[in-house]
């Protein structure tokens, strides 16, 4: 019990706490629309593209989020751009994408620094390089002002564009959260790690929960619990936090899964 | 005045022309069937009047301060939809969409709208149930609660009877007819059924990736393109 008071007293600890949770927030609130969109394999492959990027600017010092972000919200854009149009069919290209990207990252690697702590981490994940709290708190802020609209446009696009609703837009600002948020994330659960954060509530939510309201609030929570958990479970057992968390919410789905039968 | 003009109509995909030549008007309380085989063009015209296709020669005008977003669609479902977690009344109030404008939440006048027309529709007991459980009669009638929702003038419905059964069928068409008569909304239906078409409608549009026919449903019934459609038997 100590030992768990003990823990949040290290400021890198409270930091994590709070930065980590408003990921993992975000990442089931834009998850519950990217599940439902059929986009789940997105988050998995921005990831890698994000670890190529990251790759490429340590390669080069410059700064990392400088960056993987532009470079991943340009992918997500063409990502739903091309999961529409494309004679690819989207999984095929998000495949190809994020395969190349990864290649790409650790040739890069290889090549310059070497497998270092710092590549492993954008690899692995780690809870203290975790920082920006803004940007995904201006993340969390544009979901709930657009609910009505991206519920409408998750719902039915045809519909929602022929009563006027500039899809398009709603799809854009729907990967460009997303993309932030993996990049943002990532560092936390790893580029391997970081989908199953996106992923995982949205569907244990969805085992138990009827209706669009409520499927986003309980992923929103199961999402904040797991994490928590993780975090602690990882720090007491001396285990990696992006796979407790993982492990968390492999747990969560399963309960969510036996309620859901009943 | 009418409500929709179509002039001289024509629609191309990649440089090849799919449905050429439609010409007609509909006023106010009309209710519209457009008829014709696989491939004719109807869900061409319907992306068309909706401004998700834009036409490569004509025109197409709304009358009576009829915008193109305040039309009232009903798509056809896809299997995404089936399985969607969503309550009856989220889906519907959805339909409110075109009046957010720059709010950025449904208001009161909103949801009093939804619920209005989920009692028209006969719904408002399934209000909090999930949408998946529904039968597929009654998911038509919530999505039919959404279209109206979204309209006060033009309805447009795209194969709205697929796949019901057929006491679900006239139950469907029983409702538009009395929207279409008691609200005096102008209906424009794609369908199959040429029998339910001639019955209902008050005009009929057949394609066969041209204008084949337009005229009223007493014409259309006395027309030799009609008994060449049916295999030789009058409705």
């Amino acid at each position: 019990m100590n030992e768990f008071l003990h823990m949040f007293s290290f400021h890198f600890m409270q930091r994590a706490l709070l930065v980590g949770g408003l990921i993992s927030l975000c990442a089931a609130l834009l998850g519950v629309s990217l599940v439902l969109k059929r986009y789940s394999m997105i988050g998995d492959g921005l990831s890698h593209v994000g670890f190529g990027a990251l790759a490429i600017a340590s390669a080069l010092h410059v700064a990392p989020l400088a960056v993987a972000i532009p470079v991943v919200v340009v992918t997500a854009v063409l990502l739903l751009r091309l999961s529409q149009n494309s004679r690819i069919k989207g999984d095929a290209m998000i495949a190809i994408i994020s395969s190349s990207a990864l290649a790409i990252g650790v040739i890069c690697v290889s090549v310059t620094t070497g497998m270092n702590t710092e590549v492993s981490s954008y690899m692995f994940g780690s809870i203290l390089s975790l920082s920006r709290s803004d940007a995904i708190l201006s993340a969390l802020l544009l979901f709930v002002l657009f609910y009505p609209r991206l519920f409408a446009v998750t719902f039915d696009e045809t519909f929602s564009k022929a009563t006027g609703t500039r899809t398009e837009l709603y799809n854009t600002l729907l990967a460009v959260l997303t993309a932030i948020t993996v990049v943002l994330g990532m560092r936390m659960m790893g580029a391997l790690l970081i989908s199953s954060l996106i992923i995982f509530p949205a569907l244990s939510a969805m085992r138990v929960c009827r209706s669009f309201k409520s499927v986003v609030l309980c992923a929103a929570g199961l999402s904040l619990l797991c994490f928590t958990v993780g975090t602690i479970a990882s720090y007491l057992l001396d285990t990696p936090a992006g796979a407790s968390i993982v492990a968390a919410n492999l747990l969560a789905f399963c309960a969510c899964c036996l309620i859901g039968k009943k | 005045m009418a409500i929709l003009t179509c002039k001289d109509l024509c629609f191309a995909y990649d440089g090849s022309t799919v449905l050429e030549g439609v010409n007609f008007s509909l006023n106010a309380g009309n209710y519209l069937c457009v008829v014709g085989e696989n491939g004719s063009g109807k869900s061409t015209l319907m992306k068309g009047l909706l401004g998700l296709k834009s036409p490569d020669r004509g025109s197409i005008a709304f009358g009576e301060g009829l915008k193109s977003t305040e039309i009232g669609y009903l798509p056809q479902q896809t299997q995404l939809q089936r399985d969607f977690p969503a309550s009856v009344r989220e889906v519907v109030l959805s339909g409110c969409l075109n009046s957010l404008g720059r709010r950025l939440h449904y208001n009161d006048e909103d949801k009093k709208r939804a619920l209005f027309n989920m009692e028209r529709m006969g719904i408002e007991d399934l209000a909090d149930k999930s949408y998946q459980a529904l039968s597929g009669g009654q998911q038509q009638r919530v999505l039919l609660a959404r279209a109206l929702c979204a309209t006060k003038k033009l309805l447009l419905l795209d194969e709205p009877v697929t796949g019901l059964d057929p006491i679900a069928t006239g139950e469907m068409y029983n409702l538009i007819k009395l929207v279409n008569l008691c609200d005096n909304i102008t209906v424009i239906m794609v369908s199959h059924d040429i029998h339910a078409a001639a019955r209902y409608a008050t005009h009929i549009l057949h394609l066969g990736q041209k204008q084949l026919f337009f005229g009223t449903s007493a014409q259309y019934r006395e027309s030799a393109l009609a008994r060449r459609f049916l295999g030789g038997n009058r409705i």
